[in-house]
């Protein structure tokens, strides 16, 4: 048997980029060429950084930051969601999809100084699945095999990943995964010198040691950190910034007022809701915004095992009883309308598909044709903080026009999830500040948790309780795609499982949010780096100012 | 003396006690499950589990609570679910910005108070006393949220004399002090007012204006200092209504405080921070009313401990 290899190396990037139907440009050929070395930001948030540790981190604030900091195996092209060999030179698939070998790079160095090899790897994965890491991104690694083992505690080591010279490190699964390269492009699998992470033990989120074009120079709780280039950055030419303060504790509003006076460069919390209008009505304010899409889908779940959401056509009425249009007016058309769970700009999004009409008389004969005529009454949950209510309140008269009186409860957004993931808890959920941002950029990522039988648990994500058999094997069979070449052919079963999914309609999608993220007139950089999908909120390696020599 | 000493500190350990339970309780009842928090979206069932396992939150209520009360009187407040480090060490951290702001509260409330009521008390019924007052009672009652970001935007971006919100130099500390120190001061204003009004209505004042002492000499030397005192005990209480007023006003002015970690910790339901800042507070609140009561009969010898 003829052992056919897929071989992505920077050395044959081109050649191979036709071959493999996928784009590998080296990132130093995409960098920019007015780009400038040097020169220092602030940028502002409202929150104090909670962790550093790439196992631990796992929220939109510290998400690019660790980014800045660690490197993984894998990350994307800055801006953009086509996947990159990073610390990996090159890496091989198995035919059967099972096996991913990867080469890395020669002379990478900690900020410590010390070079990192397959060992690191190694050790960082076997650290972020042992329970006792206590890692919110386990779950991700879950097909490497011997993963069950060392989350059971049963084995301190993962049976799967060897270390096969200092140079090459070989993964196998229990199953082929297409999404596999992007988990090694995940934070959680980002590699972390074993020395430093002993010295600090559960404090090495504060005393971060990675091998990222940022080392981290100060952290002063509740106040600031500082990032300082990292010199020996095996990225040549990487990061153009040589200092970015973090100010934490800073109000969006107070944030705001300070760029208007040039104190600042990027406050990070973005535009507050109510100066939004005020910014984008000044076309100097504005020239300085940057929108772009996220991955992200705000939905309404319907919980398909309560009366009366068991029945399909009550769901597909309340699908079409939903303003879609009206609902973005209040939060100042800072969205687009959803027509199905993936965002635009994930693979797999439909562009064809047309969704569910907003058809109040239609949504009435559904309604009617389900035996309910006069409508009935629920509950609609949704989380207390602006603008939230709000929308829950539009989403109230929508479905008060066809009968449905739903009474709103309005929790804090611990206790929406609770009631979430209690199967006799929420009949009708609003997404909004907790839907769903996917962790990388593949359709996948928008299934199993959320609409797949694994996440309709108690105490999951599935809040639809939602389980489809058929769908579930389907997506199996999808993920086994593991030829790159196929990439296409595994896009499209995915947005034909989604297209069956609308068709049942446990949620009703309702808009996708957009970002604008708001800098000073010194900044420069593509615009893409500032709503970069992956590194979010923003690429700060890539990003650079523009008044230094 | 001793015995009443010994008696109030046996009090106020008995409400610390009590206030654990409380918060405690009240955390245990949430529905919100911080071991899922921690798991994060994508964790398995068994994952979940093991967590649950190691922080001890499998246990029952009480034998939960007797865990954290045996780590409680080591000074062990436990690690942060979300940030992972000591709950101690983040509590340490940031007192310093905490009690900064308090001292700057408390002489801003002082000289704005003292300074209004006095005048109040000696122009009475005039025009300027009323207007003092009706100051005083927006001061009271405008919301620190509304007064903070009002005074930001007049004397930081708009005259620029002070920085927009962060910490460091005394120049920071200006605004948040004013903030806080607004809502004491209409306090001080008027019982200050009322204070000297009576003191100033005393046969002792009234024989020194007999003996044609001057206005200035009556009202600094014999008045003030009388009338002063019930009102600087008061401070003791205070620390109560600042503790409530710092997770405001250090999160309008980014000052890095445990008002703006204990703000943090509730929206993430860090239960081990909520937890550590609840029984710092208490104790502050309970530290200063103890206080309070020690320091009143060296002001007033009327006033005795039993």
């Amino acid at each position: 048997m003829t052992m056919k290899k897929f071989l992505a190396s920077t050395v044959a990037a081109s050649a191979l980029a036709l071959m493999l139907g996928m784009t590998s440009a080296r990132a130093e050929d995409a960098m920019d060429p007015n780009a400038k070395q040097g020169g220092e930001i602030i940028a502002t948030y409202k929150d104090d950084v909670t962790t550093l540790d790439p196992a631990i981190g796992y929220d939109w604030q510290n998400w690019s930051m660790i980014k800045s900091l660690f490197d993984g195996l894998m990350d994307y092209e800055p801006g953009t969601t086509n996947l990159k060999p990073d610390l990996a030179e090159s890496y091989e698939i198995s035919p059967d999809g099972k096996t991913f070998t990867f080469k890395l790079r020669h002379g990478v160095k900690f900020h410590n100084g010390r070079e990192m090899t397959a060992d690191d790897v190694k050790y960082s994965l076997d650290r972020v699945t042992n329970p006792k890491t206590q890692s919110p991104g386990a779950g991700f690694f879950g097909s490497i095999k011997g993963y069950d083992d060392v989350a059971a505690g049963k084995a301190e080591t993962l049976s799967g990943v060897t270390v096969v010279d200092p140079y090459t490190v070989k993964f196998e699964l229990t199953r082929p995964d297409a999404t596999f390269l992007h988990v090694m492009a995940i934070n959680f699998s980002h590699v972390v010198p074993k020395e430093e992470v002993e010295k600090y033990g559960a404090d090495f989120g504060k005393h971060p040691v990675g091998t990222g074009a940022f080392k981290l120079a100060e952290w002063t709780l509740g106040q600031r950190i500082v990032f300082e280039r990292n010199p020996d950055y095996w990225h040549k030419g990487l990061p153009h910034l040589d200092k970015i303060t973090f100010e934490v504790g800073q109000e969006p509003i107070v944030a705001l007022l300070r760029l208007q006076k040039g104190e600042i460069d990027l406050p990070l919390d973005g535009i507050p809701p109510a100066k939004f209008q005020e910014v984008m009505a000044d076309p100097e304010q504005k020239a300085r915004v940057v929108e772009g899409g996220q991955l992200h889908t705000g939905y309404v779940t319907m919980n398909t095992t309560m009366a009366p959401f068991d029945n399909v056509k009550v769901r597909q009425a309340v699908n079409m009883a939903l303003n879609k249009a009206r609902i973005i007016q209040i939060i100042n058309g800072r969205a687009v309308p959803a027509n199905q769970p993936l965002p635009p700009s994930m693979p797999g999004y439909d562009k064809e598909y047309k969704g569910y009409p907003y058809d109040v008389a239609k949504a009435k004969a559904l309604l009617a044709e389900a035996g309910h005529p006069d409508g009935f009454e629920t509950q609609l949950f949704a989380m207390n903080t602006d603008p939230n209510p709000r929308i829950a309140q539009a989403i109230q008269q929508d479905l008060a026009a066809i009968g449905i009186k739903a009474s709103i409860q309005s929790l804090a957004q611990a206790n929406v999830i609770a009631a979430g993931g209690d199967k006799a808890g929420a009949p009708m959920i609003w997404s909004g500040g907790m839907g769903w941002i996917a962790d990388f950029p593949d359709p996948s990522n928008f299934y199993g948790p959320i609409l797949g039988c694994a996440g309709a648990v108690p105490g999951g994500w599935n809040w639809s309780w939602y389980c489809n058999k058929d769908l579930d094997a389907k997506a199996a069979e999808a993920d086994s795609i593991v030829d790159p070449a196929k990439s296409g052919e595994r896009s499209k079963m995915w947005s034909d499982i989604y297209a069956k999914i609308m068709a049942d309609a446990p949620w009703a999608p309702v808009f996708n949010e957009q970002r604008f993220t708001m800098k000073s007139a010194r900044m420069g950089g593509a615009d893409n780096l500032y709503v970069d999908p992956v590194h979010v909120p923003i690429n700060y390696d890539n990003v650079y100012v523009k008044d230094v020599q | 003396m001793i015995a009443y000493l010994g008696r109030r500190l046996i009090q106020s350990l008995l409400i610390l006690l009590g206030v654990s339970l409380i918060t405690f309780a009240l955390l245990y009842l949430l529905p919100a499950d911080p071991v899922r928090q921690i798991a994060g979206r994508s964790a398995t069932p068994q994952t979940v589990e093991n967590i649950r396992q190691q922080l001890g939150l499998d246990q029952p209520f009480i034998v939960q609570y007797w865990h954290y009360l045996v780590k409680l009187v080591s000074g062990d407040l436990g690690r942060s679910y979300i940030q992972r480090s000591e709950v101690t060490e983040l509590i340490v951290s940031r007192l310093p910005a905490s009690l900064l702001l308090m001292v700057g509260a408390i002489l801003c409330e002082l000289l704005i108070g003292l300074s209004m009521g006095l005048i109040a008390a000696i122009k009475r019924g005039t025009a300027t006393d009323q207007t003092l007052m009706v100051a005083s009672f927006v001061g009271v009652s405008a919301p620190q949220f509304v007064v903070g970001l009002l005074l930001l935007y007049v004397f930081a971006v708009r005259l620029s004399w002070f920085p927009i919100g962060g910490y460091g130099t005394w120049r920071h500390l200006v605004l948040p002090s004013l903030t806080m120190g607004i809502l004491g001061a209409g306090w001080y204003a008027r019982m200050m007012r009322s204070s000297m009004i009576d003191v100033l209505r005393q046969d002792y004042v009234r024989t020194a204006r007999a003996k044609g002492l001057a206005r200035g000499a009556i009202i600094f030397r014999h008045a003030l200092p009388n009338a002063i005192l019930p009102v600087i005990a008061m401070i003791g209480i205070d620390i109560g209504i600042f503790m409530g007023g710092i997770v405001v006003v250090e999160s309008v002015f980014g000052w890095p405080g445990i008002g703006q970690l204990a703000w943090q910790a509730i929206q993430r339901v860090d239960i081990p921070i909520i937890m550590g800042v609840t029984l710092v507070s208490a104790f502050a609140i309970v530290l200063g009313n103890l206080l309070a009561d020690i320091i009143a009969p060296f002001i007033d010898p009327r006033i005795k401990l039993r």
